[in-house]
């Protein structure tokens, strides 16, 4: 081995620069061990880089010392440190993702309940309608029975009772005359419903000679919620009288199915 | 032949024979990271973790691949550039690869008042600036040959014997 070449080559100051791979630094290593003159060159070039690094401390600080580095050492290892951060770090990961499964699972929970809420929401809204409905039903007809009420109540209105005949004598009716509208209200809740294909008819009566004349028909008799039937009255009527006659009336009155009938007292 | 006890003593945990190596080389380690990290305070923090480090792997180092000192110089760089590429360090808008030692050598310098020490000026005297480059390449920022080679742009063979030509101009200053 040419040791001058070798020395020449500059590969010690790569092995105390510590560039080199193991293998070259093995050989460095055993090479100086056998030969002093590289061994000594190896301390030369350490020296020179002794100086340089030397001078590049900082020299305006002063170091914290030995002491410092001391009372450190007793500590445990930094490999334990780092598996330790190792599984430190791992914590987070799994934390994150039972995080966001928790997430899905309440996403899922939360779309369900909202289903659950819009549907509840519609049955709801439904029902309002159909209250609503009732509501305004019930209004109309309380505005009906009040407009009754008052017809009822007007001054210019005479009642008349009309009492059951042989027809039937249970049956009864009231009729309410308006003279001055020449109007007659027919409350016909006291008469049984008409058979199939007849009509109860009301008439005006004058008795002496008996003259009857037709007011009109008490028409859907059963699906009339009040019973209460407005029919005009231009005639100077004396009585009232309802017979049961077929559907579309009769010109005449059959007596025979003369269900009530009341006389007009003179005021 | 006494730096060879005392490295056999430090592997068998002889605190006494760490603390010796300490007082040789703590300047020196200390100075490589000063180079790297550029600032005195966090060069001197992590110039004792470096000591600690040394320690705590002290059963790691085999003398047959290599100088104690070069050992401890790789840990040095690893744990300076470690900090340089730390988030922390970005904030102090520093670079690695911005300038080169010899700024800090030179500011280090008009400070200088120990006796002891050789200045830089007289230690670098007459070297061209290729070989502060290398020099700084190699043993302060711990480029491989390869590294240094594509860095500097010149052939692998030459880092070895340029380099080799710039450390013996440094050993001719000492001498003198």
């Amino acid at each position: 081995m040419d040791i001058e070449k070798y020395i020449a080559s500059g590969i010690l100051e790569l092995y105390v620069a510590g560039v080199l791979s193991d293998k070259e630094n093995l050989e460095v290593a055993a090479n100086a061990k056998k030969h002093p003159e590289i061994e000594s060159e190896i301390v030369a070039i350490e020296a020179s880089i002794l100086a340089l690094t030397k001078a590049a401390a900082p020299k305006n600080l002063t170091l914290k010392g030995y002491h410092d580095v001391k009372n450190r050492m007793s500590l445990p290892r930094d490999t334990k440190v780092i598996s330790l951060a190792k599984e430190k770090s791992n914590w987070p990961t799994y934390l994150g993702w039972a995080a966001s499964l928790i997430l899905a699972v309440g996403f899922l929970w939360m779309y369900a309940e909202n289903n659950a809420l819009k549907s509840e929401i519609n049955v709801a809204s439904q029902t309002n309608t159909i209250l609503e409905r009732q509501i305004e039903a019930a209004k109309t007809s309380l505005e009906k029975s009040q407009e009754l009420l008052t017809t009822i109540r007007d001054k210019d209105i005479q009642v008349v009772a009309l009492g059951g005949q042989a027809a039937d004598p249970n049956s009864f009716a009231k009729a309410y005359w308006n003279k001055r509208e020449k109007k007659v209200f027919i409350d016909a809740q006291g008469l049984p419903e008409p058979p199939d294909g007849m009509v109860y008819q009301v008439w005006s009566l004058k008795l002496n000679p008996l003259t009857p004349t037709s007011m009109g028909l008490l028409e859907d008799f059963i699906t009339d919620d009040n019973k209460v039937f407005a029919l005009a009255n231009p005639n100077e009527s004396e009585a009232f009288g309802i017979t049961l006659e077929p559907a579309g009336g009769s010109v005449s009155p059959n007596l025979e199915q003369l269900y009530t009938l009341g006389v007009v007292s003179s005021s | 032949m006494e730096l060879e006890v005392l490295v056999e003593k430090f592997r068998n945990k002889d605190d006494k024979a760490f603390e010796k190596l300490y007082e040789m080389y703590s300047d020196n380690i200390c100075g490589v990271i000063n180079t790297i990290v550029k600032n005195t305070d966090i060069a001197q923090e992590i110039c004792q973790d470096v000591f600690v480090k040394a320690w705590k792997n002290a059963d790691s180092y085999n003398a047959s691949k290599g100088r104690f000192f070069t050992w401890i110089l790789n840990i040095a760089r690893n744990a300076a550039i470690d900090e340089v590429r730390s988030k922390s360090h970005k904030n102090h808008k520093q670079n690695l690869s911005s300038d080169f030692f010899v700024n800090i050598l030179e500011n280090n310098d008009d400070l200088n008042n120990q006796v002891d020490a050789i200045g830089i000026k007289s230690l670098l005297m007459n070297l061209k600036e290729k070989c502060v480059q290398i020099i700084d390449l190699l043993y302060f920022k711990g480029y491989t040959q390869k590294e240094a080679a594509e860095e500097l742009a010149i052939p692998v063979g030459t880092v070895k014997t340029r380099n080799r030509s710039c450390i013996s101009q440094i050993r001719g200053n000492i001498a003198i």
